[in-house]
């Protein structure tokens, strides 16, 4: 079995809308899996159908193989979008806490939050109340609350918003270490940058429904629209069936970029030999979709 | 199972590590034994002699004003000026002037005294003095001393409760009212107390969000269970310790007073006086609540009450009106986002909570109010107004009908919050009615 979780024609209505209309999606094993849709598209209805804090009207959820029951609570963590811990209540205790309801007894989660508090260098916060922890601190604690039972499946909702560059990155690498260890993390988010950084499979909701997915190399291969971006001296002037000029900005005196949509068939190299018979080539770079440009592509289509 | 305990020793040890909770399970009893001790005092310490001195124009009083214990009598043939300069120079603390024409207006007599005087002396020469003048006017039209005496008869009653078996027992009306009032009063004020912090508790998690990682933990059941639970058993604890601390306090207290010793006080200031007078004196006894012989009587009577029993069915009430309630406060909660929120929510379930309150402490001492009866056995009052019957005596059949009444609707209430809560505490930004509220009963999982 090479899915960690299948989704399989998941419908979840609420009496005003259907949040989820047959909704199907495959996430492999030990991959890092971004979720991906504008707001009110129905990823927070679907991460709760997997967290089974409710369930589907329609179709099911095989986690591992399995239809999904509560034994697997213990196999996945979450940290929901809206982060919150009890304030009043001390950072141990609390973790521990945290650790005792996913199904570890207090001396495991003792243990293995030693680590991270070795790890993360917050050994003096234990006996800290929550609300005297800046909010980037309370972050990185439910962060260690989220991972510490080592869950196979891993749900991040926009594990980055509120976190500086450099916890940021601190939690970016803990996110690539734990993919390291085996762990599959769904990664909900807005973010296309990290997206763009961390993701290998994509999947995008919008209007409720699955309207994309895929490994993210194949995606981007599936949008590239054939066109490449050149800079040049000289002056280029579309002689070819080969190739089209769609756009020419003037940089400096005899020097413009273009972008050029070369026709389908021809090689890139027999586009590349007709440039440099007509101006002096300093660049040449072949245009790939960003996940941005795919997002509001394939979101802008759903909206039409 | 296991998560419900999990969440219930978490709810239970974050209020039990709270200073309040201590500030009010330690100040109760100091209160409730304060006041015992206070009782107690007041009855046997104020045994300052009071000097009263009797300015009689009159003259028909010679003899008839006799020292006690509390009281010193003189008579001065003094003008009024030179015996309150008496008052003023503190060589007496009463000036009384009985006019020379009391017998006519009886009302004319005038008390005089420097720093206040005592209900229970001035009643000391009302009574004296009118007793006097009655004894006067019935012998001026005929009737001598011995058809008095005898006419001076003291009634008094005591309440014998026969039960259906033929079992007679005495009771004491007013310990089981007082007793019974006090229950109502606790009932309420917990179960209300209690039951909002349940309340709090879910909003406090509702708004920090955290309720999200808890319910991709365990069932929203659970945590609402184990929250009522826990903050239920903060509620048990502390009734436990009120108890125990209670009775230490009044054994503590009272053991400084000796109820031996308070009985031979007693005795003594009986047999201090002549046969005749000491009738008088049981006869005030009943009057005035502040004497010892009252206080000693209250005393016995509360121990011939079923203090276990009440204590047992107080314990009782308490877990299943306060389950029964804190239920729907914890649905509330669930429903909204913050505790402002709450106020169109509240009078609703205030109502029946203070239409209990309201029927245990106005028909307290009847024990056989039929809207009391009623307000016991329907659950929504049960649990307070059950206690104004208590210590009067329920029967068994009452009290299981009331009873199981009580745990079945409990359950009911469990269930129905528990559909409101799951959808609730998902739902954000919106305030609302009551008309959502009944549609999220109807919610799938």
């Amino acid at each position: 079995m090479n899915n960690i979780l299948e989704v399989h024609n998941v419908v979840k209505r609420y009496s005003q809308h259907t949040a989820l209309n047959n909704v199907s999606i495959n996430i492999p094993k030990g991959v890092i899996f971004g979720l991906l849709g504008p707001n009110g598209a129905g990823k927070t209805s679907l991460i709760r159908i997997i967290n089974q804090i409710t369930g589907p009207d329609e179709g099911y959820v095989l986690f591992d193989g399995q239809k999904l029951n509560p034994q697997h609570i213990r196999e996945i963590g979450y940290l929901p979008e809206e982060r919150g811990l009890y304030k009043k209540m001390k950072v141990g205790e609390q973790l521990l806490y945290l650790a005792q309801l996913k199904g570890l007894s207090e001396k495991q989660a003792l243990e293995k939050l030693k680590e991270w508090f070795i790890k993360f260098d917050i050994k003096t916060w234990w006996t800290k109340n929550v609300e005297d922890l800046s909010k980037g601190m309370q972050q990185k604690i439910q962060f260690v609350a989220t991972v510490l039972h080592e869950p196979q499946l891993i749900i991040l909702d926009e594990p980055f918003s509120g976190f500086d560059p450099i916890n940021a990155d601190l939690i970016k690498n803990e996110i690539l270490e734990l993919k390291e260890k085996g762990s599959t993390i769904i990664f909900s988010t807005h973010r296309m940058e990290s997206v763009e950084e961390l993701c290998d499979h994509i999947a995008l909701i919008n209007k409720s429904q699955k309207v994309l997915d895929g490994e993210k190399k194949e995606i981007k291969e599936r949008f590239k629209t054939n066109t490449y971006n050149i800079q040049y001296a000289g002056e280029l002037l579309t002689t070819s069936d080969d190739f089209e000029i769609v756009r020419t900005e003037k940089i400096a005196d005899n020097f413009s970029s273009s972008t050029i949509k070369l026709n389908h068939g021809t090689p890139v190299n027999q586009l590349i030999r007709q440039i440099i018979d007509q101006v002096e080539l300093r660049s040449f770079g072949e245009n790939i979709p960003t996940m941005n440009d795919i997002f509001k592509m394939v979101v802008n289509e759903t909206i039409d | 199972m296991k998560n419900i305990l999990l969440i219930l020793r978490r709810e239970y040890l974050v209020r039990i590590k709270k200073k309040s909770f201590w500030i009010m399970t330690l100040l109760m009893p100091l209160l409730i034994s304060g006041f015992y001790a206070l009782l107690f005092w007041g009855v046997f310490s104020s045994r300052e002699l009071q000097r009263v001195s009797i300015i009689d124009e009159s003259g028909a009083f010679t003899q008839k004003f006799k020292d006690s214990e509390k009281v010193k009598f003189e008579y001065l043939k003094l003008p009024l000026d030179s015996a309150i300069n008496r008052l003023n120079q503190k060589r007496t603390d009463i000036v009384a002037l009985i006019p020379a024409n009391i017998m006519e207006e009886p009302k004319s007599l005038k008390i005089f005294t420097g720093k206040g005087v005592g209900f229970e002396i001035q009643g000391k020469i009302e009574n004296i003095i009118q007793n006097e003048i009655r004894n006067v006017k019935l012998s001026k039209a005929g009737i001598d001393q011995k058809v008095l005496e005898d006419a001076d008869v003291d009634v008094s009653s005591k309440v014998v409760v026969v039960s259906k078996e033929g079992e007679q027992k005495e009771q004491n009306t007013l310990a089981s009212t007082i007793l019974g009032t006090i229950a109502v009063i606790l009932m309420f004020s917990t179960v209300v107390g209690f039951g909002m912090q349940v309340m709090r508790g879910v909003i406090e998690e509702k708004t920090n969000r955290i309720i999200e990682v808890i319910i991709s933990s365990v069932k929203p059941f659970q945590l609402m269970l184990g929250k009522i639970l826990g903050v239920g058993l903060v509620g048990l604890t502390q009734f436990g310790l009120w108890i125990t601390l209670t009775f230490a306090l009044t054994t503590i207290s009272s053991s400084l007073l000796p109820s031996q010793q308070i009985a031979k006080a007693a005795q003594e200031q009986m047999s201090e006086m002549p046969q005749k007078d000491k009738d008088k004196i049981a006869k005030k006894v009943e009057q005035t609540p502040s004497d010892a012989g009252k206080v000693m009587q209250f005393f016995n009577s509360a121990k011939d009450l079923n203090i276990p029993l009440i204590i047992g069915c107080f314990l009782f009430y308490f877990l299943f009106g306060y389950l029964f309630y804190a239920s729907v406060y914890g649905a509330i909660g669930s429903a909204v986002d913050n505790e402002t929120d709450t106020q169109q929510f509240m009078f609703p379930i205030m109502l029946p909570l203070l239409a209990g309150y309201m029927i245990g402490l106005m028909t307290a001492g009847q024990a056989d109010n039929k809207l009391l009866f009623w307000a016991s056995i329907v659950p929504f009052t049960a649990p307070i107004t059950m206690m104004a019957r208590l210590p009067f005596g329920v029967e068994p059949w009452e009290l299981i009908l009331s009873m199981s009444l009580l745990v079945i609707s409990t359950f009911g209430m469990v269930w129905l919050a528990a559909k409101i809560y799951r959808v609730g505490i998902l739902m954000y930004g919106k305030k609302p009615t009551f008309k959502e509220i009944g549609k999220w009963l109807f919610y799938k999982g």
